[in-house]
């Protein structure tokens, strides 16, 4: 990879970094549940971005299955909360 | 004859995805064949959206026009809201609006419901029936006749075909 | 290759960072909604498809986080409007109208 690509990704990754810093702000001001739990899934989205960012620079294929289970148990979650919240659980 | 097509659908899926996560070795292969079976054969029948996907030339037709359209508008969408959140005086005009669909199937009133929510601007809240509520970040009509061709039309027409 | 890839990846970046701002500027939580599922989504899947022109054999598995972003992330949007919405929170004063409510409303009043 040259190093003016490299450079780019680095740019990405950060930029993906400051939008999980910004939706962490939405998380620790709330005000209602719903919010958060609407931050905490745009954080998991950012996270599962930043998870390959980092198996790219890794090179390591295994991290992308992590990624997948962390979308997969992120989704169960909300939906348990949804749920829960309408009295359904 | 559709729990059939269920199985064997729901078994080319499972084993596709099965090879591409997994990988080709033979033993591994044999395993991912005996779990693929025997989750088709439980699942397969209770899972409405494979038994009721039409398989004709037409409806494969209109399943390609859809994709086509689901991904402008969802390009479409991500860039509406994305003007809408930096220009500094926030140029919303919420509200949840009532939409009525022709679609008459389950599973097409459930794939209409989420490419609605991928569009610009709306988002479905609650269905009921026929009815769908809507979330519209920039009204322009309140009136349901209006408001059911300003949003819903775009993907019915192809959804009608791909599962009526 | 690359360079098209590290574009394709900024630009997902960008609105991922989009759409956190949205959640954090939008004033009620419907608003928030649908920045933080449209412009998130979208910028995902960019920045995963941006990374797959760097290694394109990963591309497989790639599509597939894609694909699974894709379906599932409407549907838990969906799940919280309408928590949101069964649990009395209100839409935003700059609101015009609210037919699920009046609809609600008019419901109990038959029952």
């Amino acid at each position: 990879m040259d190093s003016l690509s490299l450079i780019i990704y680095n740019m990405a990754y950060y930029i993906a970094m400051l939008a999980l810093a910004i939706a962490f702000v939405r998380f620790l001001m709330g005000p209602s549940s719903v919010d958060r739990v609407l931050a905490l899934d745009t954080m998991t989205i950012c996270s599962i971005a930043l998870i390959i960012f980092i198996a790219m620079y890794a090179g390591r294929i295994i991290y992308i299955d992590v990624a997948l289970v962390y979308a997969l148990l992120s989704f169960l979650g909300v939906i348990a909360v949804a749920r829960y919240l309408e009295g359904g659980l | 004859m559709r729990r059939v097509k269920a199985f064997v659908l729901s078994y080319i899926i499972l084993i596709g995805l099965w090879m591409i996560v997994g990988g080709t070795q033979p033993d591994e292969m044999i395993v991912g064949a005996i779990t693929a079976f025997i989750i088709s054969l439980v699942f397969a029948p209770r899972f409405a959206l494979l038994g009721s996907i039409r398989l004709s030339p037409k409806a494969l037709f209109a399943t390609i026009m859809f994709i086509i359209v689901f991904s402008v508008e969802l390009v479409k969408g991500a860039i509406d809201v994305a003007g809408r959140v930096i220009s500094p005086s926030l140029p919303i005009n919420p509200g949840i609006v009532k939409v009525r669909t022709r679609l008459q199937s389950d599973v097409g009133r459930i794939a209409l419901a989420n490419a609605i929510t991928m569009t610009p601007g709306t988002m479905t809240v609650e269905t009921n029936g026929e009815f769908f509520y809507i979330h519209w970040i920039d009204i322009k009509s309140e009136d349901i006749d209006a408001a059911t061709a300003a949003i819903v039309t775009i993907f019915e027409r192809h959804l009608e075909v791909m599962f009526g | 290759m690359a360079l098209i890839g590290s574009l394709i990846s900024l630009v997902g970046s960008l609105f991922l960072f989009l759409g956190a701002l949205g959640i954090l500027r939008l004033p009620d939580v419907y608003n928030r909604m649908q920045a933080g599922t449209k412009a998130t989504t979208i910028g995902s899947i960019l920045t995963i498809i941006g990374i797959g022109f760097a290694h394109p054999q990963w591309l497989p598995k790639l599509i597939i986080l894609v694909l699974f972003i894709l379906f599932t992330n409407p549907i838990s949007t969906h799940a919280l409007a309408r928590a949101a919405h069964f649990a009395g929170i209100k839409l935003t004063e700059r609101s015009i109208r609210d037919n699920l409510r009046e609809d609600k409303i008019e419901e109990e009043i038959n029952d």
